[in-house]
């Protein structure tokens, strides 16, 4: 029987988007720390310029060390390609302004991050931009809140901070029907536990900030296709008519599956800018060259500490969907047959001031605004990432005062059990 | 742009530029399951320097709707058609592996249509494996995973592709994705039963190029040199690093040997 033969997910993570540098032989990714690259000649320039070429020109549009890295996240997801930018924020505003305008309509998971709330709900109506929210375990809301304006359904593969799991393939089926596109945050899970594409999404968008990099050093995001959906139909004209700014290129007439990405970065990152440094692309490499044994001992610690949590006196209650408690934990096994991330959600008894007493007394963990790093870190999303939502928008994302959200690290498993039972312990002794 | 041949109607990439008369025509001719966007960089250079060109959609393939032709032949007088319904006269055919089994067949059918051929990751014999062309028929996801394992070179499986952000091995998976069904089956199916290759390039009088990927698996060196040496005159060029599909995996070089080619400096 014939058989496929290309690199598995462990090798694409060391290799893929990059071979020894031809001029020096260097085996790692050299960092293009360079604003810009010189042409051969006054065509080969007019070429390059009129998306004649590949090549780059100038490091805002794309530069070699960030698009070793676009290539490896790309390969990693199963995307056709990937553009890599500044943060996870950037590359959900890329999206968004890539495909539609004023008048455009989003239908959202409302247990999304809190930055994600405020530009849908906040700042993307001021440029005539609106959001339904609506919650993700009701499919029925996301087929409801479909309008004829919709141009996107936006999701969070493991929702923040209560860590619903997307059901894809349901969420998947209601946004093709529409003749619309599923974009997934992929961030807590990365593509080492959960392959969206496979699962039905179109796009994904990371933080490569947290897991991805894994190392707290640098901030960055990424937006990949799947090269999947038919842009054709009428709905997202910056894709499918002629556009003024490239001499009337039709993007998915010309460049078929990469349709997407190619107007992302072409338009995107021309006009809106907001690209990826190289020294930071170097840094998030380092990190996705180890991102399966990462992930393997985050879900492996995970799952110790969420069982530990279970059964402590001073916890109401936890939310993590590798236990079989979690309302989502069948859906988890079938979508993230690894594990289900290294993000913890807890109650404390006692509510917001033990709390603030258990943060103050753990000693492994770190109280700041950030997961997915090495290193275990906890913060309070009531007072912190989710502070600018109102009573009832925090109700309505699940976001209680006693929620505490644990980012487990990759410390000795046992010293991340004693640095929670003391802190525990001693809250509910304040 | 649409074009209509033999009464039905197709579709044709131009590179972002019209067809103008005074330029001389160039047809890209796709391979099996395929479509013009395999050429999205040769075909918008092209246009961009001094020709006319169709990156033309087989029946049943991309944009184009209709059933699939059958055979070689049958797709060599209906590319002829084609060059007669864009409203010119003769043209330069470049194609990649089926497309280039075309391209050969249609010098050597309607030479007065043909100015000169350059061929990609061509033999004169198509062979295709029978466990591919049964996922083929079948439509099971085995057919685009083999033609992207086997048509891909080995550095292009690792990346490092010179369009930012490009990962190559799911976009032209994707590519071949969209042609299964009826016209990748067919596609493969006239590869396989084609055997009127060295017929078709002892006739041929025209110029002709072929393109040898230094990676190929597909057509291995063998094969192109054989290729080369049917065609009265016919040079050969090898693009380094790249496997069959040297159009996606190297575009530069690729460009600059055709436009070196059809320029008349080839």
């Amino acid at each position: 029987m014939a058989d496929a033969k290309l690199p598995r997910f462990d090798t694409l993570a060391l290799h893929a988007g990059q071979r020894p540098d031809p001029t020096t032989g260097a085996r790692a990714q050299p960092i293009y720390q360079t604003t810009s690259f010189v042409f051969r000649d006054v065509d080969h320039a007019a070429s390059l310029f009129n998306l004649e070429r590949a090549g780059h020109i100038y490091s805002r549009i794309s530069n070699p060390t960030v698009s070793a890295l676009e290539e490896r996240i790309a390969a990693l997801e199963g995307g056709v390609g990937a553009v890599c930018v500044a943060s996870g924020q950037a590359a959900l505003h890329l999206a968004i302004v890539t495909l539609m305008g004023a008048g455009g309509h989003i239908v959202s998971s409302r247990s999304i991050y809190g930055g994600s709330h405020n530009m849908f709900v906040h700042t993307l109506p001021r440029f005539g931009i609106t959001a339904t929210l609506v919650d993700p375990r009701d499919h029925d809301a996301f087929k409801a809140a479909i309008r004829p304006e919709t141009r996107l359904v936006f999701g969070e593969v493991l929702g923040n901070p209560r860590l619903e799991v997307l059901d894809i393939p349901k969420v998947a089926k209601i946004a093709h029907d529409a003749g619309l596109p599923l974009m997934l945050d992929a961030t807590f899970a990365t593509p080492f536990l959960c392959r969206s594409f496979d699962h039905g999404a179109d796009i994904v968008m990371h933080s490569a900030t947290k897991w991805l990099g894994g190392h707290g050093v640098a901030i960055g995001g990424a937006l990949v296709d799947s090269g999947r959906f038919d842009w054709e139909g009428g709905k997202f004209p910056t894709l499918t008519e002629p556009y003024a700014g490239y001499h009337g290129l039709d993007f998915a007439e010309e460049f078929g599956p990469e349709a997407f990405l190619m107007r992302a970065r072409a338009e995107g990152l021309r006009d809106f800018g907001a690209c990826m440094s190289p020294t930071n692309a170097f840094h998030i490499l380092q990190g996705v060259e180890t991102l399966p044994l990462r992930m393997a001992r985050h879900v492996e610690t995970a799952f110790k500490v969420a069982r530990f949590l279970q059964t402590h006196a001073a916890v109401a209650w936890v939310l993590y969907p590798g236990l079989e408690t979690h309302p989502d934990h069948d859906l988890a096994k079938k979508l993230l047959p690894r594990g289900a991330g290294s993000m913890i959600a807890f109650g404390i008894k006692g509510g917001r001031p033990k709390g603030r007493a258990f943060i103050e007394r753990v000693k492994v963990f770190s109280h700041l605004a950030n997961v997915g790093d090495a290193k275990s870190l906890l913060i309070h999303p009531a007072s912190t990432t989710h502070q600018q939502m109102s009573g009832e928008e925090l109700d309505a994302a699940g976001v209680g005062e006693d929620l505490i959200r644990l980012s487990i690290g990759l410390e000795d498993p046992d010293d991340i059990l004693e640095d929670l039972d003391q802190a525990l312990k001693a809250s509910q002794k304040s | 742009m649409d074009l209509t041949v033999d009464g039905k109607g197709v579709f044709a990439g131009t590179g972002g530029r019209p067809l103008e008369k005074d330029r001389p025509l160039v047809v890209l001719l796709h391979g099996a399951g395929m479509d013009h966007t395999v050429w999205v960089l040769q075909a918008r250079f092209l246009s961009h320097h001094g020709f006319s060109v169709l990156a033309i959609d087989t029946p049943g393939h991309g944009r184009s709707k209709g059933s699939p032709l059958a055979t070689i032949e049958a797709m060599a007088d209906w590319v002829a058609a084609a060059i007669v319904a864009s409203g010119f006269e003769r043209a330069a055919l470049v194609g990649h592996s089926m497309g280039a089994a075309v391209a050969l067949t249609a010098a050597a059918r309607a030479p007065e249509k043909v100015e000169r051929i350059a061929l990609l990751g061509a033999s004169l014999t198509m062979h295709v494996h029978p466990g591919l062309l049964a996922s083929a028929r079948d439509g099971t996801t085995l057919a685009p995973d083999l033609m992207t394992s086997w048509g891909l070179g080995r550095s292009a499986q690792i990346g490092g592709h010179p369009t930012p952000g490009l990962w190559l091995t799911e976009a032209a998976r994707r590519l071949i994705q969209k042609g299964v069904g009826p016209g990748l089956a067919a596609d493969l199916q006239a590869c396989t039963d084609w055997k009127g290759g060295e017929e078709a390039a002892s006739k041929v009088r025209c110029q002709a190029l072929v393109f040898a990927g230094a990676e190929d698996r597909m057509v291995p060196a063998k094969a192109t040199k054989e290729m080369a040496a049917a065609i009265a005159g016919a040079g050969i060029v090898t693009i380094p690093g790249s496997g069959h599909m040297m159009m996606l995996e190297a575009p530069d070089a690729t460009v600059d040997a055709l436009h070196g080619f059809l320029s008349g400096k080839g």
